[in-house]
């Protein structure tokens, strides 16, 4: 195994956290917030001397690198963030607690926003930035950041569609352009302009340039942390309903907006995936405002209510503006619904995304033709074109696999005797990546009720969920460490 | 600039290596995806599947924008379709097909006029001339023409028994008594650009320049005993070996040549009437012996196997042929068989790779690109021929006073039609040409890339 590549580029991912504390020290100096000050200071000189000290064993790396080097490398450099950037959370005190800084990191990395905090309010301002800018960093991912500014050798790097691979959400991912330096930057600054326009919006609402920007930066991640103990419910129905629409447009895949700036529109309209992923948008609005009418004052309260709680779940945001927890039973179920399906592959969103389950689908369509017809030959499309039989075979080795863990994590977390309904919502919750489920970790509840054992296992789900689950299964598997 | 391949087969990816490691925009189009997995792993490029001459594929692949197709699949009217509609659609691009059919060969220059195509390719027409030149100056592993064929970068291997071995650089021009200058050295696997002090050791393969004129001499103080070619068995009777065959009888060499599909003997027996066609399996030793295989000066071996390729090269090695060639299907970096003495070796698809890859330079710097460009030392090295004009840098400046980059070497200077081999002294006016060899870590686009 290449473990001098592998070191350098961790090492290089970590330099690069160590430059985004900045802005975050910035502000705590700004403020005069002294623990906040000295948090950061203490959190970027160790980030950037373990980051340098894996450079310089990472000098002279050879260039051979394959498909599980990659996967590792994803595993290990997205733990490696979130223990890192736990840091500010434990030295400024805010966070006192290793265990709950780092649940509180990696759900910030993985655009989970589930939380252990009772009460942001009284967070400081350089943390709260923080906290919120694990998600947009988070979102699209760090090594594609890194693919897109760092220059690599010209032709050497062929190996780095592992790394896209590993991280991107979805079934089946390709590049844009040719090469891969160009699609990452491509991607990013889709979600760069994307964020400036969210923020920019929320601004014309009247809202504090710094509400916006955490704002800006959780909903652009589908992240989901609030800085205030309401979330978003506190501020105008304007802002909300550009929430709504941003967590939406995050939830699209990506190369949708790639085909808009090629002026391909038509070909955004035919993809199936994104016909799939508005339908059920709209369906599920519509669904929900019908089942809680008479809750909420007028019609147009009670859809800007349905359609926030939709947004914010089919996307995995997380953000709230009612507490959906009180809501009938079909809402929550369908809302349920949506919490599992999630967003689109290639979007920054979470969950088992709306390509794969029409994938599946499909599949399940085949097979049961099948046993009609046993002779009958058929193929899956999608788009149009033949869909390979390894990838069909993959989404099905996931949905075992996500299933699997599941259950495991169910059971693990139920030893800490919270309700089933706990229990249930708060896997589905992290291992899709969304933050808030139902009963004790509703919108208005959090994590903090759970063990320590619990907060791991829950971890594990939202790393898992983020990058796909097999970069995290492969890294505890006996045979990946096995030499030859 | 973007370039689109399509055919992701010996010569696809080879191109595709070559091209991605230089940093252009390359799409590959293949109808297995299983091939453009491999290479999407490997390369960073971009992958379509599909028939790469149906237009919707190639508006896929981004023909519009695409300043040169590559055509390379199997098939030559695949080829020649898929370059045609390339055309079609986007007026400006550049097109090479490669074309392997003898019947479409004769045919190439018109064919060129009336499709637009830039460049035809045909690697067994290339193998066949580089062994046919191989054959006319044996002792030479492998031979490069520079400077319209009065430079030659060969390739020697040190023996045991060399007067070469363990001398350092400095010592052998005394040895070998003219004027030459060893450019690269290939040793397990790596290729270095060696200085005075560089010492050669056994098995190493060194890359000689020199004058054509001195090539005998060479040999001669070399103690490499030379006959002349006159009879030549040829191992395999595919197109390569019709090429080769024609151009030996032509110059009067007499050829054997074994196939084992009787209908192919068939075939080569009527369209080449002067060869000894013999239909039989070429690693029964019988057979070679039956053959003749002692009275042999040469012994080619053209099969499509390269395992049978390097048995049958040994066993000849073993029964002293003087000069054996060795053709390379897949091995691309053949570092294992260094070891191993199979005389030349070529390999078509490489050879195909260099000729698209001096196109595609010269199309990226249209002014100062590379007059010829080779690669040496199985690929670890390159060598490349430009000519200086008025923007070259350090015009007259004696070599010993310019500040190289590390790793180049100039290897030869040619002052209208007097090529020199360079001293610290030498110096280059502009209107010479000026042969530079690296190693194949950096790419030279023009001349003024190699000064510090």
């Amino acid at each position: 195994m290449n473990y001098k590549m592998m070191s350098r580029f961790i090492g290089q991912m970590l330099l690069i956290e160590a430059a985004f504390m900045l802005p975050a020290l910035l502000i705590s100096v700004l403020d005069g917030d002294e623990n906040a000050v000295y948090g950061f200071l203490a959190a970027t000189a160790i980030t950037t001397a373990v980051g340098g000290m894996l450079l310089i064993f990472g000098k002279n790396a050879k260039y051979n690198f394959y498909a599980k080097e990659g996967l590792l490398c994803v595993g290990i450099s997205w733990i490696a963030f979130g223990i890192l950037g736990s840091l500010p959370f434990v030295f400024s005190k805010e966070i006192p607690s290793f265990i709950d800084a780092l649940f509180e990191t990696i759900s910030g990395f993985t655009t989970t926003g589930a939380s252990i905090l009772s009460e942001v309010e009284s967070l400081s301002r350089g943390i709260l930035y923080w906290r919120s800018f694990t998600h947009w960093l988070g979102g699209m991912g760090v090594l594609v950041f890194l693919l897109a500014i760092v220059p690599g050798r010209e032709g050497k790097s062929g190996f780095t569609m592992h790394l896209l691979r590993a991280e991107s959400p979805g079934p089946n991912v390709g590049k844009l352009v040719p090469k891969m330096r160009h699609t990452a930057r491509i991607l990013y600054i889709i979600y760069i302009v994307l964020t400036v326009l969210d923020i920019l919006l929320l601004l014309l609402g009247k809202m504090p340039l710094f509400d916006a920007i955490c704002t800006g930066f959780g909903t652009a991640g589908t992240g989901g942390f609030g800085i205030k103990n309401d979330s978003i419910a506190g501020y105008s129905p304007y802002i909300q309903n550009v929430c709504t629409v941003f967590m939406i447009l995050f939830g699209v895949n990506f190369n949708c907006y790639y085909l808009i700036l090629l002026k391909q529109i038509k070909n955004v309209f035919k993809d199936e995936e994104f016909r799939f992923y508005i339908i059920m948008v709209l369906v599920s609005i519509m669904l929900i405002s019908w089942n809680i009418r008479g809750l909420y004052g007028s019609w147009g309260e009670t859809v800007r209510y349905a359609a926030f709680q939709v947004g914010s779940l089919v996307s995995s945001t997380g953000f709230a503006t009612a507490n959906f927890d009180e809501w009938p039973g079909f809402s929550k179920s369908l809302l349920l619904f949506l919490m599992f399906v999630g967003a689109s592959a290639g979007s920054t969103g979470g969950g088992f995304k709306c390509g794969r389950t029409v994938l599946l689908i499909k599949n399940f369509h085949r097979g049961l033709m099948k046993e009609l017809r046993p002779q009958q030959v058929q193929v899956v499309r999608m788009n149009g074109n033949k869909v390979d039989e390894k990838i069909l075979q993959t989404a099905n080795v996931y949905l075992i696999a996500y299933v699997l863990i599941y259950l495991v994590s169910f059971l693990l977390i139920s030893i800490d005797g919270h309700s089933i309904t706990t229990n249930v919502t708060a896997v589905l919750a992290c291992l899709n990546n969304i933050g808030p489920g139902l009963d004790l970790v509703g919108p208005s509840g959090n994590y903090a009720c759970f063990g320590v054992l619990s907060k791991l296992v829950l971890i594990f789900d939202m790393l898992a969920g983020r990058l796909e689950i097999f970069p995290m299964l492969i890294l505890f598997s006996r045979a990946t460490w096995k030499k030859g | 600039m973007k370039i689109i391949i399509a055919g992701d087969g010996k010569v696809g990816s080879t191109v595709a290596r070559q091209l991605a490691h230089e940093g252009y925009d390359l799409t590959l189009i293949d109808i297995n995806p299983k091939v453009l997995g491999n290479s999407v792993e490997r390369f960073d490029i971009m992958t379509v599947q599909g028939n790469c001459a149906s237009m919707g594929v190639l508006i896929e692949a981004g023909i519009k924008e695409a300043s040169l197709l590559i055509a390379v699949t199997s098939y030559d009217e695949v080829n020649l379709l898929a370059c045609m509609t390339a055309k079609g659609i986007n007026n400006k691009i550049h097109t090479i097909a490669r074309i392997r059919n003898p019947e479409y060969t004769n045919q190439i220059y018109d064919m060129k006029d009336l499709f637009g195509l830039s460049l035809a390719v045909n690697p067994e027409k290339h193998a066949a001339v580089e062994m046919d030149r191989l054959l006319k100056v044996p002792g030479f592993l492998k031979r490069e023409t520079f400077a319209k064929g009065r430079v030659e970068i060969v390739e020697l291997r040190v023996d045991k028994n060399s007067k070469l071995c363990n001398k350092p650089l400095a010592d052998i021009y005394g040895i070998v008594k003219s004027n030459i200058l060893v450019c690269a050295v290939s040793r397990s696997g790596e290729s270095y650009i060696p200085d005075g002090k560089f010492i050669l050791k056994e098995d190493d393969r060194i890359f000689v320049t020199a004058t054509t004129q001195n090539l005998s001499t060479l040999l001669n103080n070399l103690d490499i005993v030379t006959h002349k070619v006159k009879n030549v068995m040829i191992c395999g009777g595919g197109r390569l070996a019709y090429y080769l065959a024609v151009r030996l009888l032509k110059s009067g060499v007499s050829v054997v040549i074994i196939e084992s599909d009787a209908k192919r003997c068939e075939e080569l027996a009527e369209i080449l009437p002067d060869a000894v066609i013999i239909n039989g399996d070429a690693s029964e030793e019988h057979l070679l012996e039956s053959e003749g295989i002692e009275n042999c000066d040469a012994v080619v071996t053209l099969t499509g196997l390269d395992e049978l390729n390097i048995i049958i090269s040994i066993y000849s090695k073993s029964r002293g042929i003087p000069h054996v060639i060795t053709k390379f299907g897949h091995f691309t970096n053949n570092n294992i068989l260094n070891t191993i003495d199979i005389g030349s070796t070529i390999s078509p698809s490489e050879l195909c790779c260099n000729n698209i890859l001096r196109y595609v330079r010269a199309l990226h710097n249209k002014t100062g690109a590379a007059i010829s460009v080779h690669s040496i030392a199985d690929g670890h090295a390159e060598a490349s021929e430009f000519r200086a004009d008025e923007k070259t840098l350090n015009c007259g400046v004696p070599l010993k006073d310019i500040k190289l980059k590390p790793n180049i070497l100039i290897a030869c200077i040619t002052h209208g039609s007097e090529p020199e081999i360079p001293n610290g002294n030498s110096l280059f006016q502009v209107g010479d040409t000026v042969l530079v060899v690296t190693n194949s870590d950096r790419v030279i686009y023009q001349l003024n890339d190699i000064f510090e």
